[in-house]
């Protein structure tokens, strides 16, 4: 086992550092001293100044920058290459028709850019002029921040933050740490204390710094906050002592001192070296599946547009063989015009008919997407639902770009601790050698003191046990990392210890240490302080027992134990060590293993969380040997992690097992009823937790992810170990495949009810043995694909004792497998945040670990709850929303363009437009954009409360199905039977003798003379209103918006036409539009012929909606229906609901 | 009622509870089933019917008459010489014949149609200068570059009106009779007034300012288009206040049609006459055709007169639809 773990840990370390290790580093002369000659020379480095730049762009570089960045878009480029054909090529088009939406496209986006980063200068100003103390020849000098370099002494009283990475060299207080919170930089608002270096803790003044002589050689920067490793030189009369350097030395940028009057620290990262800058980095762009369709749409569009433009030149070509039809008379060539090549001709028609028909793919698409996304965004932060009392926080939106991914969801990768439960610990009992204590912590209501709290189960140990109980809870008083903060209450976590005059709290990073520590105070061993390198407790005869802390050897996930050796006051040395039952138990030679081991399962299965405690006592010389071993690899600059794990392997040997403890994590509120929703909505659930499997399939009993009939299937080490990894996984897949047999994949969209539901069961071990790549060749690459086929039949999968990344690697496999599903990740730690990078949505829980994985996330809410709203509604709505405005998107630009491809059969293929300019260019920034803004914003095709009533309507959506290519096709092909009806109905209305001839129907004075400005007007006049209308029948969430937008744009493309026609504008050429609208609308035949192509184009889809409906409605259409029997309900329980608010506020 | 803004404590970032952010705005929300949307259908239906079944029976009582007179009666010798490159310059006239078996009662419309003739290519219809027809001076002496081939003559005299769309105006000129049954003839008075759409004439299409000058003055400078017999401020050599840019038959050229098959309106029945008060009688009738320019370079252009009478507008597809 310990074997497995430490390679599978050098696997994780060769994944993260990549093959090579980091050899570079650098060393850094404190107060600028050189070393002393004799010492090996050190090649000097340059360092970057104190100045951190988090602008993008200076006051010069802006323009060009910003619109090289902007043009790098695939999209804006496109609409630059065709801008710049219309400026060179005598095209059809003015060029304003596509200049001016680039230009309020990337005008729009400039300022956004330049807004956000003259902000960022502001505050890049504010922080780089800040102020800050800095030794020089012993004295404290200002400076500014910005002018900080790498070698300097600086000088930070209590309560300022560090301005650049520090060694910390000496401290006001006496035992050389002080502390920090790192509040700024991951959320953690405990206190954390740091180290002085052990040789200059003494150096107390500025003279006395300044006097220090030392060199420190470090790593070169790299991001990871908690990882660092140095080693500093202090040259003592010439003779360096080498002391080696950790993240407890470094003072972070960012973070900021607390409690401790004053230090001493030398700068050894600055400026954008800085872990904090480091850290800023942008994360990798996700991208959602509808922006994927959609570009793929594009390349189809774009396809047409090429296909038009081809087959138009090609034609052009044919029909002008006749020499005559090439220049007629009344059409002559220029001079230039008759010398060009013929191919140039040709080559310059070709781009003329993509430049006429380019509005097919639309520049406002981009825009208006990335406005519904961002405006829509709000919608979640607003939504008082998820809202967290408690917390007084509400969700939180970092990335607006998957906001319809949320409606996509298959898979749903969950962590356990904090995420499914509350991570609240409460201490609940505690087992020494098989005998069980329960602290009665309270009674009656009433907390009761000291010793008397304590019952025993079983019958009253012996002498000797006695000996090994006290053991015990001094185990559990030392082997911690729990600090005592007096007085002063901090926000975040919070551990009251009211007893006594003074208030004071635990503070801990990990909970589960806070928990343990207050659980051995109830039972009478009260931990104190630690001062001065001792630790302080107060046994239960109210002395105070000091022990010296000799060694921490701190936790790690991978080995999931901890250690301290400490010294009693006796002299006797001890090691104690605690950590989960699998890490522990290998290591243990003596004790009641059975009883303990026994106890552990069975509170396991109640889901409590268990630690197991041990010790070793440690003689002299065994101490002399473990101080060798780890000073030896704290002082190594390379490979220093692994080294410390090798120490660390070889100290924690030979333990005496004492007991185990367990400690309850709540379940969330509703987090059962969330897990349910879930599944009904044919979402897989995973868990994926550090914890034990027994713990972690009790959670996942109490929150509904297995259900009583749930038939388990284990993968698990000790499967393993029976059989072999490849008859285990050839079991499983043979049962779950019988079951499945006749039956399709798709047995869970609505069947699974019905059969026997799987669970599967995996662990850590066992996962990496499945994953590990390409050793028994052909057959380990089938075990993926054997587990995955498992992975589909389970309904719910457990992963126990996973490491952080592994965690990520199976949100990977997942991802990977060849039905690309939707994942989402789930979790609130330091430990989350790789699998919430790795899926498709991460999602953060505002939990008590910090807020790291709050950062890295993609939505964080404040409780697991919130996810059911999240996905269900938000989700659902947004991805209804987006995918009709795609489709809609293209809809409207194919029956915009095609009538104008229709138009060039008829004018000779000359690229002459339909529609005048100033239609061409507003068509989409104006007449048609408003409408489906807001519908995408606002649209609710079923009500909220009936979305989270009925889970299962998520299913209506899954798997991208509103953005098919069937649905695009029937899209498409209504746009183009939409132009043909408009172009051929009003073509019908000019050519048709009878009708042009006497269009006099309600004038009387004057004839239809109308020309060809007049027929583009008419169809695009039906154009807007069947477009608009087009989308009015879609919407199914009429507000007074709605109302307003819809209706409002329609009269403004009316008004705007009146007026675009009812002047002779000065300063233009053309006054082709003069009065032409208003001439057509005075002309009977033009309204009855609006009227009728507006009704005959919205025909076919109307009846083809109104047919589905009666004969195959959907889920939705079943669920609208039936929601207006009952559309008054909610809307009385909304009333009620506003007016309790009204009260109280 | 007022909202409290700043909040105490932990419900300081507590999000509004108003019903736009928690996205609960009272809407409609309609469905379209075969009850919302059949009563609709059977609405519009009806309208439909009713209308086309009106225009119909008023489509019934309009008459037309086409005559295609590029190679009828007499115009076959014109025809042939205009095939001619060589004889572009000389004129000739010939003469058509037709009668009418029923009498075109009300007022009767006149025009003159042509077939292929591509007015909306788009190199054609850029080559003009709006801001020359409407009056600004500058563009009179500097025509804007959308003119070319015909911005300026050899000797770099700018032309008025500039570009290909006035360059080829259609000149033909008509003249029709009426033959009674006692032989004799009478001359149809056509109005060429008011043929143009009333903004146009009056308002887009200006001539230059004139300070006290002469038309002739006014466009001094200037060249007549190359085609042209006569130059813009002597068109219409009848009326004087019918010259220059606000000529009628200039106006009606210069509105491009949309397609390459179009008719244009000519002029229309002067009913004060004695003889036609009541339209045109039935008989036969002929038509002496001043047959010019167009056919410059070899083009066949098809000519048609199209006469009707009760101007109503049919429109079948509204029964069609009606019958739906």
């Amino acid at each position: 086992m310990g074997m497995d773990l430490s390679t599978l840990r050098t696997l994780i370390i060769r994944y993260c550092v990549g093959e090579e290790n980091w050899v570079d580093s650098r060393t850094i002369y404190i107060g600028h001293k050189e070393p002393p000659p004799s010492t090996e020379a050190f090649i000097q480095q340059r360092f970057p100044d104190n100045r951190i730049v988090s602008s993008k762009y200076t006051f010069w570089n802006f323009v060009p920058k910003n619109m090289f960045e902007q043009f790098r878009r695939v999209a804006n480029f496109y609409f630059l290459i065709i801008f710049l054909v219309q400026l060179i090529i005598d095209t059809p088009t003015s060029p304003i028709t596509s200049g001016l939406p680039l230009f309020f496209v990337i005008t729009v986006t400039a300022i956004k850019q330049g807004y956000e980063d003259w902000l960022r200068h502001k505050s890049d100003n504010a922080v780089n002029q800040c102020p800050v103390h800095v030794v020089q020849h012993g004295k404290v000098v200002r400076k500014q921040s910005r002018k900080l370099r790498v070698g300097d002494v600086v000088f930070v009283k209590e309560d300022e933050s560090f301005p650049c990475d520090l060694i910390l060299l000496s401290s006001s207080r006496e035992d050389g740490t002080c502390f920090v919170t790192t509040a700024s930089l991951d959320g953690e608002s405990s206190h954390k204390t740091l180290y002085a270096v052990q040789d200059t803790k003494a150096y107390r003044t500025e003279q006395e710094v300044d006097a220090i002589h030392a060199t420190i050689e470090c790593e070169q920067p790299q991001p990871d906050l908690y990882k660092f490793v140095g080693r500093i030189n202090v040259y003592m009369d010439n003779e360096p002592v080498a002391r080696p350097l950790g993240s407890e030395n470094l003072l972070l940028r960012g973070a900021t001192l607390k409690n401790t009057e004053h230090i001493y620290a030398v700068v050894i990262y600055t400026g954008m070296e800085t872990k904090m800058a480091l850290n800023y980095q942008s994360k990798s762009q996700k991208r959602s599946a509808v922006e994927k369709s959609m570009n793929a749409y594009l390349v189809v569009y774009l396809c047409i547009l090429i296909s038009k433009a081809l087959i138009n030149t090609l034609l052009k070509y044919v029909w002008q063989a006749e020499a005559n039809r090439d220049e007629p008379w009344y059409n002559q060539r220029t001079e230039s015009e008759k010398q060009r090549h013929i191919v140039i001709r040709a080559f310059t028609d070709f781009l003329a008919f993509m430049v006429l028909f380019n509005y097919i793919i639309p520049v406002s698409m981009y825009v208006t997407v990335e406005m519904q996304k961002f405006l829509g965004s709000y919608f979640i932060m607003w939504d008082d639902e998820m809202f967290d009392e408690e917390l007084g926080e509400r969700a939180v939106v970092n990335t607006s770009d998957l906001n319809e991914e949320l409606g996509q969801v298959e898979y749903v990768f969950t962590d356990k601790t904090g995420t499914l439960t509350e991570n609240n610990m409460e201490f609940i009992e505690c087992c020494v050698d098989g005998h069980v204590y329960v602290p009665h912590a309270i009674c009656n209501g009433q907390v009761m003191p000291g010793a008397a709290s304590m019952d025993m189960i079983d019958t009253s140990p012996g002498p000797g046990a006695r000996e090994h109980e006290e053991l015990f809870f001094r185990a559990l008083c030392l082997c911690h990392t729990v600090q005592v903060k007096e007085e002063e209450t901090v926000d975040g976590i919070k551990h009251g210890l009211h007893q006594g005059k003074s208030t004071s709290f635990y503070i801990s990073s990990s909970p589960d240490e806070v928990a343990l520590v207050e659980g051995m105070k109830r039972l009478g061993f009260t931990y104190l302080r630690l001062k001065d390198s001792h630790m302080e407790i107060l046994n239960r005869e109210d002395e105070i027992e000091r022990f010296e802390l000799l060694e921490v050897l701190t936790f790690d996930s991978v080995r999931r134990r901890m250690s301290v050796i400490v010294r009693a006051s006796t002299g006797e040395l001890y090691l104690f060590c605690k950590g989960a039952d699998s890490a522990i138990f290998p290591r243990v030679i003596s004790g009641k293993v059975d009883e303990v081991k026994a106890r552990v399962e069975r509170n396991a299965v109640e889901g409590l969380r268990t630690l197991c405690v041990a010790y070793r006592p440690l003689s002299p010389e065994q101490y002399e040997e473990v101080c060798h071993l780890l000073s030896g690899a704290k002082l190594a600059l390379q490979d220093r992690d692994k080294r410390l794990a090798e120490a660390y392997y070889l100290i924690e040997k030979d333990l005496i097992l004492l007991g185990a403890t367990a400690v309850e994590d709540r379940l969330q509120e509703k987090a059962a009823d969330t897990i349910e929703s879930l599944h009904k909505a044919g979402m897989k659930v995973w868990v994926l937790t550090g914890d034990k499997m027994e713990t972690a399939a009790a959670t996942c009993y109490a929150s509904k992810l297995f259900h009583r009939n749930t038939q388990i299937l284990e993968l698990t080490t000790k499967r393993t170990e029976e059989q072999s990894l490849h008859d285990v996984l050839f079991d499983l897949s043979r049962t779950v495949l019988r079951q499945h047999g006749g039956m399709t994949r798709d047995t869970f969209s609505g069947l699974s009810g019905d059969c026997t539901d799987y669970g599967l069961i995996i662990d850590g071990a066992t996962l990496s043995a499945v994953m590990r790549p390409g050793q028994e060749d052909s057959s380990s690459g089938n075990y993926k694909e054997i587990f995955l086929e498992i992975c589909r039949n389970c309904s719910a999968v457990l992963c126990c004792r996973m490491a952080p990344l592994q965690k990520a690697q199976i949100v990977k496999l997942i991802k990977d497998s060849k039905e690309h599903p939707i994942t989402l990740a789930i979790g609130d730690g330091a430990n989350d945040v790789s699998m919430i990078l790795e899926a498709h949505v991460g999602i953060g829980i505002m939990g008590k670990e910090g807020r790291q994985a709050v950062r890295n996330s993609d939505y964080a809410i404040p409780k697991f709850k919130h996810l059911k709203k999240i996905l269900l509604v938000h989700g659902h709505y947004y991805y209804i929303r987006i995918s009709e405005l795609v489709q809609y998107f293209f809809y409207k630009n194919v029956c915009f363009i095609f009538p104008q491809f229709l138009y060039q059969f008829f004018c000779g293929f000359s690229q002459q437009p339909l529609y005048d300019t100033a239609y061409l260019t507003l068509y989409n920034i104006s007449f048609t954009s408003l409408p489906i803004l807001l519908y995408s914003l606002i649209e609710q095709h079923i009500n909220m409360d009936i979305l989270k009533k009925d889970p299962s309507l998520y299913r209506d959506i899954a798997k991208n199905s509103l953005l098919r290519w069937p649905i695009f096709i029937y899209w498409t092909i209504l746009g183009v039977y939409d132009a043909i009806v408009m172009f051929f109905g009003a073509y019908f209305l000019f050519d048709n003798t009878t009708f042009t001839s006497n269009g006099q129907l309600m004038t009387t004075n004057t004839q239809m003379m109308f020309g060809n400005w007049t027929f583009g007007t008419l169809v695009f006049t039906v154009l807007v209103f069947t477009v608009t209308f087009k989308l009015a029948l879609d919407t199914h969430y009429w507000t007074w918006i709605n109302h307003f937008v819809i209706w409002g744009s329609l009269i403004f493309f009316v008004v705007f036409s009146l007026l675009w026609g009812g002047i002779i504008w000065p300063f233009l050429n053309y006054q082709r539009m003069y009065y032409v609208f208003m001439q057509m609308l005075s002309s009977g035949p033009a309204w009855l012929s609006i009227i009728l192509l507006i009704t005959a184009s919205l025909l076919p889809d109307v009846v083809k909606k109104v047919i589905c409906r009666a004969l195959w409605p959907t889920t939705t259409e079943r669920i609208q229906f039936k929601g207006r029997c009952l559309a008054s309900e909610p809307s009385t329980i909304f009333m009620l609901s506003q007016t309790s608010s009204r009260i109280s506020f | 009622m007022g909202r409290v803004k700043a909040k105490p404590g932990p419900l300081a970032r507590r999000p509004d509870n108003s019903a736009f952010k928690q996205q609960r705005l009272p809407a409609w929300s309609p469905m379209l089933t075969a009850n919302t949307v059949l009563p609709f259908f059977y609405f519009m239906a009806l309208i439909c019917m009713l209308l086309g079944v009106w225009l119909l029976l008023t489509v019934q009582s309009t008459r037309e008459m086409k005559l295609d007179y590029t190679e009828a009666g007499t115009c076959d010798r014109c025809f042939e010489m205009r095939k001619n490159v060589s004889n572009a310059g000389e004129g000739c006239s010939c003469k058509a014949v037709f009668s009418l078996e029923k009498p075109f009662k009300g007022d009767v419309f006149f025009y003159y149609g042509l077939k292929n003739f591509h007015q909306n290519l788009r190199r054609y219809m850029d080559s003009r200068d709006d801001g020359q027809m409407v009056g600004r001076k500058t563009n009179l002496k500097n025509p804007s570059s959308y003119c070319s081939p015909f911005i300026r003559d050899q000797n770099g005299l700018p032309i008025a009106p500039c570009g290909a769309v006035a360059n080829s105006i259609f000149n033909d000129t008509f003249t029709l009779f009426h033959h009674d049954s006692s032989g004799k003839s009478f001359k149809v008075p056509l109005l060429r007034r008011g043929i143009t759409w009333y903004t146009d004439k009056n308002v887009k299409f200006r001539n230059p300012k004139v300070d006290n000058l002469t038309l002739a003055q006014v466009f001094q400078g200037t060249v007549k288009p190359l085609y042209w017999q006569r130059p813009v401020y002597e068109l219409d050599q009848a009326d004087p206040t019918n010259n220059g840019f606000i000529n009628d038959d200039l106006i009606v050229w210069m509105r491009e049609a949309a397609f390459p098959n179009f008719k244009k309106l000519y002029g229309v029945l002067y009913r004060a006459d004695e003889h036609f008060t009541q339209g045109l009688p039935a008989g036969s009738y002929s038509i002496e055709i001043n047959y010019s320019i167009l056919s410059r370079g070899g083009t066949v252009v098809w000519l048609k007169l199209g006469v009707t009478r009760v101007p109503l507008c049919a429109f079948v597809s509204c029964v069609f639809l009606g019958v739906f």
